[in-house]
């Protein structure tokens, strides 16, 4: 981005390799002033100081060996001598590995099955036409006014009077398929012309080859962001597991991370190893597949 | 054009409309049925009528249980409603590296509040960071043990919700935000407007419908909040049960095989009714002037008929006396 002295800041052509901040005599009010810009970075570094540190602090706390104070004011992040002992020891002091590996199981049957029957639901939801649809509407909907929380303990007898209880079968069960995840595939089929529907009914496609071939294709980035928030919802779950699963060989890395923390508690750094294991698939995730996230936010009020 | 048999959809649909009946509408009714039970694993229940509820305005830890959840609202609201605008306001501009910020921002909220709470837990501990940081600046001579007394344990969660909070509602402000017109706040400018009148008379405005939402799904998020307190308490709910939430109260009498499950579901339909207000309210708000002129318009077109009718009347009872 080299500048020429014949280039003029406000030639519409050079618009592009203005400076990100407004000069003097510029009339566009939406850039903002240097001064501005500067208050504006300090601001968000804060922020990014208190959005960060609990994590930073967490992983420093983790790689620092016994000997080192954990606890010193103002924190040393860089631990002297970096060991991962308590990688060790958290998975010789509880089985954290098989509870991540149930964590893991349930996440990836929770994504499958909501994209799964999500996308066919919101398929003959909002492409085809068939009586009682209204209904179908609106017991999706009406289950978008009843927390979870409140059918806690009947869902429970529910899960039992199947034969699930504690079983990772029982914590998939009741998530398998979400109202809101078939709603967001509603408002994705929704965006399809008819027009082109029609044409591959004149060709001959039958329901499945439609969905398969002609929708499909056009919702994929919203059947992403439905796999997202399952698999978060599921791995973040804490509540739902806590109440199903009674055997600890059974936990799923929530509920086992919190009866590390309660049982063995002592040693910080060997419950902030167990921490880091649980966050790192959520971080590669989440820095991997972020816009999706965003979307997902904007689509309509998911809940993380 | 019809180009399916008539039970296609329906086979679509069947998991879909299966999964809503088993695993939500009928606990909702058997949760309802159930709280005018004294049900109880192993034992046939009975029905109790209203002794479940009128026990539960006796019970002490109700009442605890109510006040955590009301100050979790009343300070949930206020700080998650406007912080995440600022923070919206503060990343909606194109200057460099500011999508790594929004990204950043957005963390906590993937990560899980078990997680996060752990965490909390180390830096809210007698020696922990928050400690040796007041101790340090001379705020406090003797650690303070945050998470051991009634309402410092409280407002730690809150701290955390709010925190863990920011960056969800600053995405949905950020859409909002992108729904604002250009052309007001230049106009708004133009007439002399500065930075923060304009904010007052352009943005708020701009984002108020979503920002009645996002206040209603907070209140009602945080009359829901269970793992942050459970993890910072051990799950014990604080000094005595004191900080206990509703949904911990739920979990805690319904639990184990001596589960008081009639009781726990009387609870859970007093937490089903106070979660259902704040989104009628905003449903009120959103749509009630529409059903009001709906209504009046209805109101009008009768009074106009009859009006109408009783003129005829009249002039019959005119042509008929001449």
């Amino acid at each position: 981005m080299t500048r020429t002295p014949t280039d003029s800041s406000s030639s519409p052509t050079m618009r592009l390799f203005n400076r990100p901040w407004r000069q003097r005599g510029s009339s566009d009010m939406f850039k903002p002033t240097m001064s501005v810009m500067i208050l504006q970075y300090v601001l968000l570094v804060v922020l990014l100081l208190i959005t960060v540190f609990p994590f930073v602090w967490q992983l420093s706390t983790s790689l620092k060996g016994a000997g080192e104070d954990i606890y010193v004011f103002p924190p040393r992040l860089i631990p002297q001598a970096p060991t991962l002992e308590h990688y060790a020891t958290v998975a010789r002091t509880i089985p954290i590995l098989s509870y991540a590996w149930h964590s893991a199981l349930v996440a990836a049957a929770q994504v499958v099955s909501n994209v799964v029957l999500a996308t066919m639901g919101g398929y003959a939801l909002a492409l085809m036409r068939f009586r009682g649809k209204a209904i179908v509407m609106g017991l999706l909907l009406s289950t978008m006014l009843l927390p979870g929380e409140v059918t806690l303990t009947s869902q429970y007898l529910t899960v039992k009077a199947l034969g699930f209880q504690n079983s990772l079968v029982g914590v998939f069960l009741p998530g398998a398929v979400g109202a809101m995840n078939v709603l967001l595939m509603w408002t994705a089929c929704r965006m399809m012309p008819e027009s082109i529907l029609d044409a591959a009914v004149i060709d001959g496609a039958n329901a499945w080859q439609r969905l398969r071939y002609v929708v499909w294709p056009n919702i994929r980035g919203m059947a992403s962001v439905v796999a997202l928030f399952s698999f978060i919802g599921a791995w973040d779950d804490f509540l739902w597991p806590l109440v199903v699963l009674s055997e600890p060989a059974k936990y799923t890395l929530t509920v086992g991370m919190q009866y590390l923390s309660s049982n063995f508690g002592s040693n910080p750094r060997v419950v902030a190893a167990g921490t880091m294991i649980s966050l790192i698939p959520i971080i590669i995730l989440f820095a991997a597949f972020q816009r999706f996230f965003f979307q997902g936010v904007q689509e309509g009020g998911v809940k993380g | 054009m019809r180009a399916n048999r008539w039970f296609t959809p329906w086979l679509l649909l069947g998991p879909a409309i299966i999964w809503v009946l088993v695993f939500s509408i009928w606990p909702f009714l058997n949760t309802v049925v159930l709280a005018f039970t004294n049900a109880r694993p192993l034992q046939a229940a009975q029905f109790v009528g209203g002794d479940n509820f009128v026990r539960l305005f006796g019970d002490d830890r109700f009442v605890y249980a109510l006040q955590t959840c009301a100050v979790y609202v009343v300070v949930c609201i206020p700080l998650l409603t406007f912080l995440p605008l600022l923070i919206a306001l503060l990343v909606n501009s194109r200057i460099p590296g500011i999508g790594f910020f929004r990204t950043t921002f957005y963390f906590p909220v993937v990560a899980s509040a078990v997680v996060v709470a752990i965490i909390w837990k180390w830096l809210f501990d007698s020696s922990g960071v928050v400690n040796e940081a007041l101790a340090w600046m001379g705020l406090l001579d003797r650690p303070y043990a945050f998470l051991v007394h009634r309402w410092s344990l409280t407002f730690c969660a809150i701290g955390l919700t709010v925190w863990k909070g920011l960056g969800y509602y600053m995405v949905v402000y950020l859409a909002a935000l992108g729904n604002v017109s250009h052309e007001l706040h230049e106009a708004a400018a133009l007439d002399g407007a500065g930075r923060w009148s304009r904010f007052w008379v352009v943005t708020v405005p701009g984002v108020r419908g979503g920002m009645l939402l996002i206040a209603a799904l907070i209140g009602v998020s945080a009359m829901r909040v269970f793992s942050e307190i459970y993890v910072l308490s051990n799950g014990t709910g604080g000094p005595g049960g004191q900080s206990m939430t509703v949904v911990m109260m739920i979990q805690a009498v319904g639990k184990g095989l001596n589960g008081q499950l009639g009781y726990a579901s009387a609870i859970s339909v007093i937490l089903f009714l106070v979660t259902l207000w704040p989104l009628l309210l905003v449903a009120l708000v959103n749509w009630g002037p529409q059903l009001g002129a709906m209504r009046r318009q209805q109101r009008a077109s009768v009074e106009a008929n009859r009006l109408l009718k009783r003129g005829q009347a009249a002039r019959r009872q005119v042509v008929t006396t001449r």
